[in-house]
């Protein structure tokens, strides 16, 4: 009975540290700007796939490699380019333009983000070929297998985190000002369009893919067991899995708590008008944010994608579920708050895991939801949310 | 003044050319019925979603006969035009299509779907209509059940579960065997309870019997219960994306015995999803692209030279034969009309297609002979035959 036990427990804590990755990134937006991220489990999604395209193109796979596709540099240099010419014109300014001009250009002041767009591009390409690069130059070594893997890892992050960024950018900052139900359907908006972004033949097409294994299917330990009881088998991918979201939430832990940054998102969070006049730079807190929250979305999308390789298209109802079930442990945890999401996303898979171990897999879902009604009745600012009074 | 003078006549030049537009539109839509030159025939499938490559094989297959026959000059000198909307593999895309396919469309009759839950729906659409429908591939019994105007072309899944059981009794002499099945799909339930009730009845016990959703990602607890039932062989009547997965979790948990399945594998994603784990593994199908068989070789040489040197699964070949019964139904049909075209279609006998010999029966459904493919290499490989007449008669 404790082998299973022991199982059922590991499994859940597997599941859950992914769940909680994705949940911080609802928390830390609702946190600062008090509305639903929707599109940030696409995002998880999306670094799930942009792993598997990373690994398929590093020829991870059985397949052989796969050349990058050209519009990826086509876009990139269209950015560059860009960003070049706003940074003239933001050098001009208005005064060297003739007045009959002025009127129909755009505002100077665009050069420096898109330079770091442009930027932050080139090195996640680079990234991606860095990994190429180690795997082809490794060929059947399993441990560098691994370590291309580590850097795919981080090109996904960084690639999900540009995304992040140019979607808080262009969809959500416009609507600062806007009432916050204009900002909740916008961000469906961006979710159903990059679901289905993600469809397009060019992106990803919608057939289902087997994500290559990057970490050898090694037993760790195993634990007691006998000829009827099967042992309990520690894998080596739930230690990395589980360990990769451990240390990531360690570092985001003290980021938000014992650095100046993570001071100066925490006053934005508690309220930005004020934290703008102590001079608080409120608009590259709430990027920063974003971009962190998209970073641990691709991160826990790689964790995944090694865990279950079966990978739906963008727009599957697996993925809509995971992206609810990670919303809910935001919710139990406590919306806002950091702690408490790490704790909902631990909470929501063990409840889920031993509900399908100890019941039936088919009523897990009833648990999951069954604890948010619970939470929702008895505490609804969640297990470690303090009540916020609402200003007027 | 300037300004106003050129707001208003941009406005009702604006007017002026929508007006154009509208009276110029006029007998397009009035036209728009039914051209006499050409046979409409709708096509409702999975072309995006989790079962994306069963709709695009199908109408890879169908396109290909429907170009063929009207390469040979058409039906009675009029072309046929195939007209395909997405179903993205859910049931209610699936009705909204086939109704716009005959209300909008005006199509004379209806291919589709592969998936059993989607064909229910779309053939319940298409009885209230009285427009034939040729599902290519749903074998589930209730799909062509108390409608006289849906057919279908492959076999049905008492005889799949009933193959299963045989090959895994006889071929693979298996003495017991677990299933795991998908309980939201009635094509995966049917199947489980046909392979359920043959097994037991040819000698062979079943040690456990799982479940799970559609979508669901972990299987290790159904497979942590069919591991301590230590069966010979474990059947997974459900679809190759889940099938892929269940692979590689069963071999994470130790366990080795081969995986059986329906035709429900059958895509090239499978061996791409399950990669080693399903190496070894057996399913039925409708036909294997390495049959000893004319009509098999001489269509899938025709199928690599139109899409890229592809091999054809299972869906295409039978897109393809309902094209083909569909397109000589038509030529032997009366007139267009729903019912004369029904009864041409019920009155198929004999007809030699890729996926067997096909004869539409009074439930008008087809009887045939099913394969068994294993794994090999990434690649279905034929290993038996298994014939309609020693199906036990049904009750």
């Amino acid at each position: 009975m404790l082998e299973k036990f022991l199982q059922t427990l590991m499994d859940g804590l597997a599941v859950g540290s992914l769940y909680a990755l994705i949940a911080l990134g609802y928390t830390m937006v609702y946190g600062i700007l008090k509305f639903i991220n929707f599109a940030h489990s696409d995002i998880f999604v999306l670094g799930a796939w942009l792993s598997y395209s990373m690994a398929i193109m590093a020829g991870l796979s059985m397949q052989s490699a796969v050349p990058v596709a050209p519009w990826i540099f086509a876009a990139l240099g269209a950015v560059t380019v860009l960003a070049a010419v706003m940074q003239a014109w933001d050098r001009a300014g208005y005064d060297r333009v003739p007045a009959a001009w002025r009127g129909r250009l755009p505002t100077p002041g665009l050069g420096g983000t898109l330079t770091i767009v442009s930027l932050w591009g080139w090195s996640s390409v680079g990234l991606a070929f860095a990994a190429r690069m180690i795997a082809t130059g490794a060929a059947e070594s399993s441990a560098w297998r691994t370590v291309a893997g580590g850097v795919i890892l981080l090109a996904a992050m960084s690639t999900c985190g540009l995304i992040g960024f140019c979607v808080e950018r262009t969809a959500y900052k416009p609507l600062r000002k806007a009432p916050r139900l204009n900002v909740l359907i916008t961000a469906i908006g961006v979710s159903l369009l990059l679901q289905n972004l993600g469809q397009l033949d060019w992106m990803f097409g919608t057939r289902p893919q087997g994500m290559p294994r990057l970490l050898p299917d090694v037993t760790l330990a195993q634990f007691a067991g006998s000829e009827t009881v099967p042992p309990v088998k520690l894998h080596l991918i739930d230690v990395v899995g589980a360990g990769t979201a451990v240390v990531l939430m360690v570092a985001l832990d003290i980021l938000v708590f014992r650095t100046k940054l993570g001071r100066a998102m925490r006053a934005v969070s508690y309220n930005d008008r004020n934290a703008a006049l102590m001079g608080i730079p409120v608009d590259k807190v709430i990027s920063f944010t974003f971009v962190l929250g998209a970073a641990l979305a691709a991160a826990a999308g790689f964790l995944y994608a090694q865990k279950y390789p079966g990978l739906g298209q963008t727009a599957s109802a697996t993925w809509v579920l995971l992206g609810l079930k990670a919303f809910i442990a935001a919710v139990v945890g406590g919306i806002g708050n950091i702690r408490g999401a790490m704790l909902g996303g631990l909470l929501i898979g063990s409840a889920e895991m031993f509900a399908r171990a100890y019941q039936s897999p088919s009523v897990a879902d009833i648990y999951v939801f069954g604890i948010l009604i619970v939470v929702l009745l008895f505490k609804p600012t969640g297990i470690l949310g303090t009540n916020a009074q609402e200003k007027v | 003044m300037a300004s106003l003078w050129s707001r208003v006549t941009r406005r009702s030049a604006v007017g002026i050319g929508l007006a154009a537009l509208s009276v110029g539109l006029l007998p397009v839509i009035a036209g728009a019925g039914r051209p006499a030159d050409k046979i409409l025939v709708g096509h409702y499938a999975s072309m995006t979603g989790k079962e994306a490559t069963f709709g695009q094989s199908t109408d890879n297959g169908l396109r290909l006969a429907i170009d063929e026959i009207n390469a040979a000059g058409g039906i009675n000198g009029k072309k046929i035009e195939i007209i395909t909307y997405d179903t993205k593999g859910e049931s209610a895309e699936a009705g909204k299509a086939v109704t716009r396919l005959i209300t909008q469309d005006k199509v004379v009759a209806v291919i589709g779907e592969v998936a059993s839950g989607l064909s229910i729906a779309g053939g319940a659409v298409c009885q209230q209509y009285q427009v034939p429908m040729i599902s290519p591939s749903s074998t589930n019994p209730r799909v062509t059940m108390g409608r006289d105007f849906v057919f279908r072309v492959c076999f049905i899944d008492p005889f799949q579960g009933f193959v299963v059981a045989k090959f895994a009794r006889e071929n693979l002499k298996a003495a017991s065997a677990a299933i795991l099945y998908d309980q939201s799909a009635p094509y995966s339930k049917g199947l489980r309870d046909e392979f359920k009730k043959n097994f037991e009845k040819m000698g062979g016990k079943v040690v456990a019997d799982q479940a799970y959703n559609a979508g669901d990602q972990d299987f290790s607890a159904q497979l942590a219960t069919i591991r301590s039932g230590s069966p010979d062989v474990i059947f997974v009547p459900g679809y190759y994306t889940e099938a892929g997965n269940i692979a590689i979790q069963a071999r994470k948990l130790g366990i080795t015995v081969p995986l059986l399945g329906g035709d429900g594998w059958d895509s090239e994603q499978l061996a791409k999803i399950g990669g080693d784990a399903i190496e070894g593994c057996y399913y039925s199908n409708h036909y294997a692209p390495d049959q000893p068989s004319d009509e098999v070789k001489a269509f899938v040489e025709k199928y690599k030279k139109a899409f890229n040197g592809q091999t054809p699964d299972g869906l295409a070949a039978l897109g393809y034969d309902a094209g083909l019964i569909l397109a000589d139904a038509l030529k032997r049909s009366k007139s267009l009309s729903g019912k004369d075209l029904r009864d041409a279609i019920a009155a198929t006998q004999n007809f030699k297609a890729v996926t067997g010999t096909i004869g539409i029966d009074s439930n008008r459904n087809a009887t045939k002979a099913a394969v068994v493919v294993q794994m090999k290499g990434g690649k279905p490989q034929f290993v038996a035959k298994v014939e309609p007449e020693s199906q036990p008669a049904k009750k």
